[in-house]
């Protein structure tokens, strides 16, 4: 028997409720005291393509997804077609027996290349009926329960008096998430309060579909044997814990950071961190009973977004603007802008695998050499990227603290497993945060100025800042341009000047790694001196934290770094240096952070380990390309594939 | 203090081909910006890229020189992070009608409170003259080895179609008339557009100076040249709408375009077209934030005097709780 650890997936049409079963499963789990890490999965599409979610659960915390389903939850001939080979002996699958009959050939949304595959490997002329998918999953020791939705949403109908088929419909999303729980033992109280809950106190809403929780658990109760290799209890919680997705995480730590003013062109998956933002236009203040205000504006293109930004940050609010792939392209010249001008701007960009419109809902790791190389000409930024949900809040903050302090462009460079994992976390503590200006002196500091002499903005200092006052300071007038410029701020060509302007922003680099702490550059975890150093960045760290976990008893080494510009050279090298065989793992064709570390190391990693079908590295997959270096069986580059 | 003219100058060095249209513009600006009795800290010039964008430097206020075809967007952040900022914006035709078409379109549905200047020279001057949005079709200046092959924008009915509350058109050599202008857009309570007839004599050898004063046509019996650009004003034109008044806004809004399309021997400058009874964007912000002139965003305070966080993200960490 497992119990409190288990993989449940449900999936259907786009816009048929995958989303909210998800999310009501998910809360019941957390609201009774579980972990849980949910992971979706859809296509660029409103309506009717195929979308799943996964939900891990465990009495752990967790963050990185298994191989594998132990529970599918199906409404469509679809869902089965595609999962039905995941689900694993002793689990099970819940399906609607009308579907029975209904052959691969007639999905329409399922690709031609499974068809084909399953036409072959079943031999039926025509497509192959889910019934033969599901006896093949049967005779592989998984649990298939019918359940006939049609016969359960009649029994809802009489019983509430519901008759409207679009409503009655929906109900469908309750009845499996209630039949799962029903196989887990799970408790209905947990699900009913989850239901209030996803439906806002909506009565309307909630009222018949607690009915349709009710029918569905009754029915499995009365037609089948309680399962006996899974169970779902509640535990206790020790802490206050949130649901929440990388959007929400990274839309907090802004506000908290000091974000007063968003801008944002409509892109997936970046769109949800500003349309969350949007809610906090008016927030209250811990230490007064003023209200704070956050400005977020929707712009025309990503161009304006970036310059838009770029201007609040002159008039000297915390700015920033968040984006993807396409939109970050665009955002290329305006970022040099700010480089040259000094100005302090964040830029959070959700990778998603590209290129061009690429596959815009799934995920990738493919933006940092741009991240790092974009734009024309040397100019100063900072990339740093947050490996999950916890880290990506506080270093929200620590990005607007790098673009204050060093007086440049900061890139947050998240992605979009991060965006779309909605997981369990305990609540943040933004008293854990410091809010560093750096010489910004619009926030009261007193501002003063030689007599007879004019401000200068790009004035040289022994380490390249120079004091930085909003537009509209009294005494502080100045110019910004994008030509090279004098201390003042006027175009210049002089050579002389030039250099010594390209010193003092290049310089900031410099200053930056040697002032920013160990901590915030990089994480080192695992055995000293390790016989296997897997490096790597983001949304990759949970599953190789919990791979290393696996591989106990080998020296294994995980370096995450998170300062990738400026890139920490010398501890990095004296990371490799200490190990045996290295490694670079990441989510993209070339292993961009293996020849990044190779520019600023000298070292070329012997291995690596990419993957760029658009969905994220599991556990398992990193478990295993781990194992087959330590034991000396791997190929130098190993691409992962799975994922449906 | 009220401010001179000369306050209004820096000591950069002014690199204009003599004779450029660009100086008036320069003069004009100045002019309102010290006659209007603002601090000089309370005005921002946001420039994009191009000769006319150079005008930032040599104008004693902030200046912000920005990215071709960029100024309005850079300057509308600048604006709503802090709304009691006098913002003006200047560009190039193929700055602001040509690279930043979108941004030029969307500015006026947005309706910040700020002054748009386009130096209107028909060509792209700082890159040697090729064809701007302004240039006719099948005209060859200077530098094009072909006639003009596309057609032109019309800046004045573009920007009216766009939302923009303030419609204007001034002319470089006509400084007080151009000031007076200027003066006018930035009074004006919304987004102002003044496209200025700028003659290019280094490139744009069709609408020079001289075309524009009607030199090449003389009265018969004086022989005094004949002037081509004139004043609507002074021809009983009022582009004001006044809805209590029976004049709103879509009735001045096509007499408006029906005088500006007017182009030949005879080019109205002067308003076409003011509308001060649509909300601009920071109103409407108010109306949903009522703090937000008071402490706009670049106004507030982020942090206690421990550099902690002060805004407080606990009720919508509660709306997540589980
Ligand atoms: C993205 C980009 N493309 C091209 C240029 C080159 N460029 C500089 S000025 C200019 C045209 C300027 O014409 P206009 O905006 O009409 O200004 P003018 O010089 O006529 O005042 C161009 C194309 C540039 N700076 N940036
Ligand atoms: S090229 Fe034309 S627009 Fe540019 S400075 Fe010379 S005359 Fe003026
Ligand atoms: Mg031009």
């Amino acid at each position: 028997m497992k119990e409190n650890r288990l993989q449940w997936c449900i999936g259907g049409a786009q816009g048929s409720g995958v989303d909210t079963s998800a999310n009501i499963f998910s809360r019941a789990c957390a609201e009774g005291g579980l972990w849980v890490a949910g992971k979706r999965e859809y296509y660029s599409n409103i309506k009717g393509e195929h979308s799943y979610f996964v939900v891990r659960v465990s009495d752990t915390m967790v963050e990185a997804m298994l191989e594998g389903i132990d529970i599918l939850a199906t409404f469509d001939e679809e869902t089965v077609a595609r999962h039905f080979d995941e689900v694993r002996k002793g689990g099970a699958i819940i399906y609607d027996p009308s579907l029975s009959q209904k052959k691969t050939d007639d999905i329409h949304t399922l690709d031609a290349r499974i068809k084909l595959e399953l036409a072959e490997r079943f031999r039926q002329e025509g497509g192959v009926t889910i019934k033969t998918l599901l006896d093949d999953a049967a005779a592989r020791g998984v649990n298939v329960y019918p359940v006939p939705y049609g016969t359960l949403l009649n029994s809802i109908s009489s019983r509430t008096g519901e008759r409207r088929q679009a409503i009655l419909g929906r109900m469908v999303n309750v009845l499996a998430v209630s039949a799962s729980f029903w196989l887990l033992h799970y408790d209905l109280d947990e699900l009913n309060s989850s239901i209030e809950h996803v439906f806002g106190g909506r009565k309307k809403l909630s009222e018949p579909n607690k009915v349709a929780a009710a029918v569905a658990y009754e029915y499995m109760k009365g037609n089948f044997k309680e399962s006996a290799e899974y169970r779902l209890r509640k535990v206790e919680k020790k802490e206050k814990r949130m649901l929440l997705n990388g959007n929400q995480a990274i839309a907090l730590g802004k506000l908290a950071s000091g974000l007063r003013f968003q801008t944002y062109y409509p892109i997936t998956p970046a769109a949800d961190e500003s349309m969350y933002l949007e809610k906090f236009e008016r927030f209250s203040m811990n230490d007064s009973d003023e209200k704070g205000n956050l400005m977020v504006v929707q712009t025309e293109d990503e161009i304006s977004a970036i310059t838009m930004a770029i201007g609040g940050a002159l008039s000297g609010a915390r700015s920033s603007t968040c984006t993807s792939g396409p939109g970050f392209s665009l955002m290329a010249e305006g970022i040099g802008w700010a480089g040259i001008n000094e100005v302090p701007v964040v830029i959070t960009d959700y990778q998603r695998a590209g290129p061009s419109t690429g596959m815009p809902t799934r995920h990738e790791q493919g933006d940092l050499k741009f991240a790092l190389y974009g734009g024309h000409g040397d100019f100063p930024k900072i990339v740093l990227a947050s490996g999950d949900l916890e880290e990506s809040f506080y270093d929200a903050n620590h990005a607007f603290n790098f673009a204050e302090r060093y007086q440049l462009p900061v890139i947050h460079i998240v992605d979009k497993a991060m965006a779309n994992t909605t997981m369990t976390l305990p609540y943040f503590d933004p008293a854990r945060m410091n809010i560093d200006r750096g010489l910004f002196l619009g926030d009261g500091t007193p501002f003063v100025i030689e007599e007879g002499k004019e401000y200068e903005r790009f004035k040289i200092t022994e380490n390249g800042i120079s004091p930085r006052v909003p537009i509209g300071t009294p005494g502080g007038i100045f110019w910004n341009t994008g030509d090279e410029h004098t201390e003042l701020g006027h175009i210049t060509e002089d050579p002389i000047l030039r250099d010594r302007m390209m010193d003092k922003r290049m310089g900031k680099l410099d200053l930056a790694l040697k002032e920013i702490p160990e901590d915030e550059q990089f994480h080192y975890y695992g055995q000293e001196n390790p016989d296997l150093l897997v490096v790597s960045w983001g949304s990759t760290k949970g599953s190789i934290l919990e791979a290393m976990g696996k591989l106990e008893g080998k020296k294994i080494g995980f370096l995450q770094i998170r300062l990738i510009r400026p890139f920490p050279s010398e501890a990095v090298t004296r990371i490799i240096k200490s190990a045996g065989r290295v490694a670079v793992m990441e989510m993209n064709y070339v292993g961009q952070l293996a020849d990044i570390m190779a520019e600023y190391t000298g070292h070329l990693a012997e291995y690596r380990i990419v993957k760029f079908n658009g969905r994220p590295i599991t556990v398992d997959e990193a478990y295993r390309s781990m194992k087959q270096i330590v034991e000396g069986k791997s190929e130098k580059r190993v691409v992962l594939t799975y994922g449906a | 203090m009220a401010l001179k003219l000369a306050d209004m100058r820096t000591e950069v060095h002014n690199d204009w081909c003599p004779g450029c249209g660009d100086f008036g513009i320069l003069s004009a600006v100045q002019m309102a910006l010290a006659d209007m009795g603002l601090n000089r800290e309370d005005s921002v010039v946001v420039s994009g890229i191009g000769c006319s964008a150079k005008l930032v430097h040599y104008t004693n206020v902030t200046g912000i020189h920005t990215l071709h075809g960029r100024p309005l967007p850079f300057a509308t952040g600048v604006k709503l992070a802090n709304p009691h900022l006098n913002v003006v914006v200047v560009g190039g035709d193929g700055d602001g009608l040509g690279i930043g078409a979108g941004h030029f379109v969307n500015g006026g549905r947005r309706n910040v409170d700020m002054l748009y200047i386009i130096h209107d020279n028909g060509v792209y001057g700082l890159t040697k003259g090729q064809a701007s949005p302004t240039l006719k079709l099948g005209e060859q200046t200077k530098s094009l080895v072909y006639p003009n092959i596309t057609s032109s924008i019309n800046p004045l009915v573009l920007a009216m179609a766009c939302g923009y509350t303030f419609v204007a058109r001034g002319y470089s050599f006509n400084v007080q008339h151009l000031k007076k202008l200027i003066r006018e857009g930035i009074e004006h309570n919304g987004s102002a557009f003044i496209d200025v007839l700028q003659p290019c004599p280094t490139y744009n050898d069709i609408n020079s100076k001289e075309w524009y004063n009607g030199e090449d046509r003389a009265e018969e019996n004086s022989g005094k040249a004949l002037p081509r650009v004139y004043s609507i004003e002074a021809d009983g034109y009022d582009g004001h709408v006044d809805t209590a008044k029976g004049r709103d806004s879509e009735k001045v809004m096509l007499e408006a375009m029906r005088r500006a399309v007017e182009w030949g021997d005879r080019i109205p400058i002067g308003v076409f077209y003011s509308n001060d009874e649509i909300p601009t964007y920071e109103e409407r912000m108010h109306h949903r934030v009522p703090e937000y002139m008071d402490v706009p965003p670049a106004k507030q305070r982020i942090s206690d005097n421990r550099k902690k966080p002060i805004a407080d993200i606990t009720p919508f960490m509660d709306e997540l709780g589980v």
